[in-house]
């Protein structure tokens, strides 16, 4: 872990009881941020990585949910904290921002009133000052005529917006660290490039820290300085953007780039959905989590559960996978040329066992 | 929005229309009693109940009656006289408001006021303790009927019958004209009574909207500014959550200044309910009319109120 850390989560657990038993949401994971980078945690639904940032933010749904692990901010231990003291540091210093924002903006209330509610929570400033500094941010974050906007309510804003009135309210308080949960899902392509752009540059303005949360490999490339791929409640890989792109090393990445069109490999290349679906967080599959969607799998698979390790050769770099380095490298190369995930298996066999 | 009550206030007119030609119908559809008879007394010569009928105007086709009745009313804003008591049926009404305007709005001051603060006590206490409590008491209340609750109120607490001399019992209604503080003490018992059911139905509706509210995104968001969670409750939960309470007020309230019959007998308090009541008995037409008029009055001008109120709760609410 770089001695810089500014958030710094370690070996975090979340699990919950249901009547079908003990969902293990988050299970040992740990990443961390420095100040003015950017990480994506990639995965799908349900693959516990919004319920590890939640839980960073004090905000677990789930009652009765048992936590352990820790989560430093700046060095400080966030999750023993008191509640109140935990209530001052969020959007304060660790600010949010959300996926649908016209459910997260409350309806009633102008667009003004929320972001200078923000402001109050944490700041000894009269009414008037927090509306100044509401039309302030809203400017910030590009929306025109702020201070006629500042009183308009939620409705009366498109999406996108919304997601900049959104982003001016997480960053009321010039937080240290940004998560931001899937911020242009529910947005359109053009508008999600803008929102991009802006939390970019406003990371690099502000000198924040951000955490992007998403399911969409094309946000992590345009956003982020490293990359963790989530599966089942855990960390699978873990690198810089340019080496997830270039050099995965996990079948799941692997799968996860092939679903999604590029512009580096073959214009005929098919698009390969992953099989099967995400995993109970219940009942989850023996050794490798990921073994049952796996087109490499072997036999020992199913017993083994890796670890997350450095991958040799390749500082920075670290892979939950069973597969051996150089039959990975083999298997990923075949992917790149455009075989399918099968062919590129019988290929990478075929030079193993001539090698 | 001006032009949206004003468009609304002439259906009201319409209704009432409707609302009048439909109960004079009715009493002569389905007569209770000879009013002419009713008025001659016990032993009624024939001679006497016909010169009653004449003057009363009775032995007329209905439609005539009703035409009429309409005429009075439309030019003179007169409502008639009472067959029974041969008072002026406006005045004979408009008495009675008073004492169900006090009863009525003092009961939903009560009912309001503990209804929402239980129903959101219990809703963020959910599955606790003091929640349980409170919902099987709301089950209670809203189970036991007026009668019922106001005998056994009286029963306990009535200075004059009651096991403990706390609050005056029936008929000691004051006008509040005459004595604030008697009126006030009088009026006690009839709000608690009055208030229990609708103070039940009302805890009951906000906290069942208050839970799925608090599941919103925005209550997410809210606590993610690091608002106090007494703030996230009542500003962004309970604003949210309290507004088909508000609807349901406004319906309730006007419903029962047409007159909150039960709960008047109860306590023999001289009120709507209570002149509507005895005007059935009396197949006292003029009064019934009057009171089913004032009672749809109320009822169509707090569904006005209650949707223009909603307008303002809710800014996406707009009429044109």
């Amino acid at each position: 872990m770089a001695a810089d850390a500014l958030l710094e989560v370690r070996d975090l657990r979340v699990e919950f009881d249901t009547d079908d038993g003990v969902v293990h949401a988050v299970d040992g994971v740990s990443y961390s941020v420095e100040r003015g980078r950017a990480l994506g945690i990639v995965g799908e639904s349900g693959s516990g990585k919004s319920v590890s940032n939640l839980t960073v933010m004090g905000l677990t749904r789930f009652q009765g949910a048992r936590i352990s692990g820790e989560v430093l901010l700046d060095g400080r231990s966030l999750l023993d904290l008191p509640k109140d003291e935990m209530r001052r540091i969020r959007g304060n210093e660790i600010a949010m921002i959300f996926q649908d924002p016209l459910s997260s903006l409350h309806p009633y209330y102008r667009v003004g009133w929320q972001l200078a509610e923000a402001v109050l929570a944490h700041r000894d400033v009269s009414r008037q000052e927090a509306a100044n500094r509401a039309v302030e941010l809203l400017d910030m974050v590009d929306i025109p005529e702020p201070r006629r906007r500042a009183q308009a309510y939620p409705h009366e804003f498109s999406g996108g917006m919304r997601q900049r009135a959104m982003i001016a309210m997480a960053l009321a308080n010039d937080p240290k660290v940004l998560i931001a949960d899937e911020p242009t899902t529910a947005l359109d392509v053009t508008v999600q490039a803008q929102i991009l752009e802006l939390i970019r540059r406003l990371q690099h303005e502000l000198d924040t820290a951000v955490v992007m949360i998403t399911h969409d490999l094309g946000v992590i490339a345009e956003t982020v300085d490293d990359v963790a791929v989530m599966y089942a409640g855990r960390i699978v890989e873990r690198a810089s953007t340019a080496t997830i792109f270039r050099t995965p090393e996990h079948p799941y990445t692997w799968g996860l780039l092939k679903s999604i069109p590029r512009l580096d490999v073959p214009r005929d290349a098919p698009l390969v959905p992953i099989p099967g679906a995400p995993p109970s967080l219940i009942n989850r599959p023996s050794g490798c989590h990921f073994h049952p969607r796996c087109p490499y799998v072997r036999e020992a698979h199913t017993r083994t559960d890796p670890r997350l390790e450095p991958v040799p050769g390749d500082p920075g770099h670290s892979v939950a996978c069973l597969l051996g380095p150089e039959t990975r490298r083999r298997i990923w190369a075949e992917l790149r040329a455009g075989l399918e995930p099968d062919r590129a298996r019988r290929a990478a066999e075929a030079q193993e066992t001539s090698a | 929005m001006g032009r949206y009550i004003v468009r609304r206030l002439l259906w009201v007119v319409v209704l009432l229309f409707l609302v009048s030609l439909i109960t004079f119908i009715v009493f002569y559809a389905f007569p209770t009693a000879d009013p002419a008879q009713l008025r001659a007394g016990r032993q009624p010569n024939p001679q006497l109940v016909e010169q009653i009928r004449h003057s009363l105007g009775l032995d007329k086709p209905w439609y005539v009656q009703y035409f009429r009745y309409m005429k009075a009313l439309v030019l003179h804003f007169d409502f008639g006289r009472s067959y029974h008591y041969n008072v002026p049926v406006r005045k004979h009404i408009l008495d009675a408001v008073a004492p169900t305007a006090s009863l009525v709005v003092g009961a939903a001051v009560l009912w309001l006021v503990s209804g929402i603060a239980v129903g959101t006590i219990s809703a963020v206490r959910r599955g606790k303790l003091i929640d349980r409590l409170s919902m099987g008491g709301a089950l209670v209340a809203i189970s036991a009927p007026v009668y019922w609750l106001g005998l056994v109120a009286l029963y306990l607490f009535a200075s004059d019958i009651g096991k403990v001399h706390i609050f005056p019992g029936a008929g000691s209604y004051t006008p509040i004209t005459d004595d604030p503080v008697k009126w006030f003490t009088s009026l006690i018992l009839p709000w608690i009574v009055l208030a229990a059911s609708f103070a039940a139905f009302y805890a009951r509706l906000l906290r069942g909207n208050l839970i799925e509210t608090m599941s919103e995104d925005y209550i997410r968001t809210a606590r993610a500014k690091g608002l106090r969670e007494r703030r996230v409750v009542l500003r962004h939960g309970v604003r949210s959550a309290i507004t088909p309470v508000v609807t349901a007020a406004g319906l309730d309230i006007g419903i029962l200044l047409g007159g909150a019959i039960l709960t008047e007998k109860v306590f023999n308090i001289p009120g709507v309910g209570m002149v509507a009541f005895d005007s059935i008995q009396n197949a006292d037409l003029p009064i019934i009319q009057g009171t089913v008029l004032l009672g749809a009055f109320f009822i169509v001008i707090a569904n006005l109120v209650v949707d223009v109120l909603y307008a303002f709760l809710d800014p996406r609410v707009r009429y044109a």
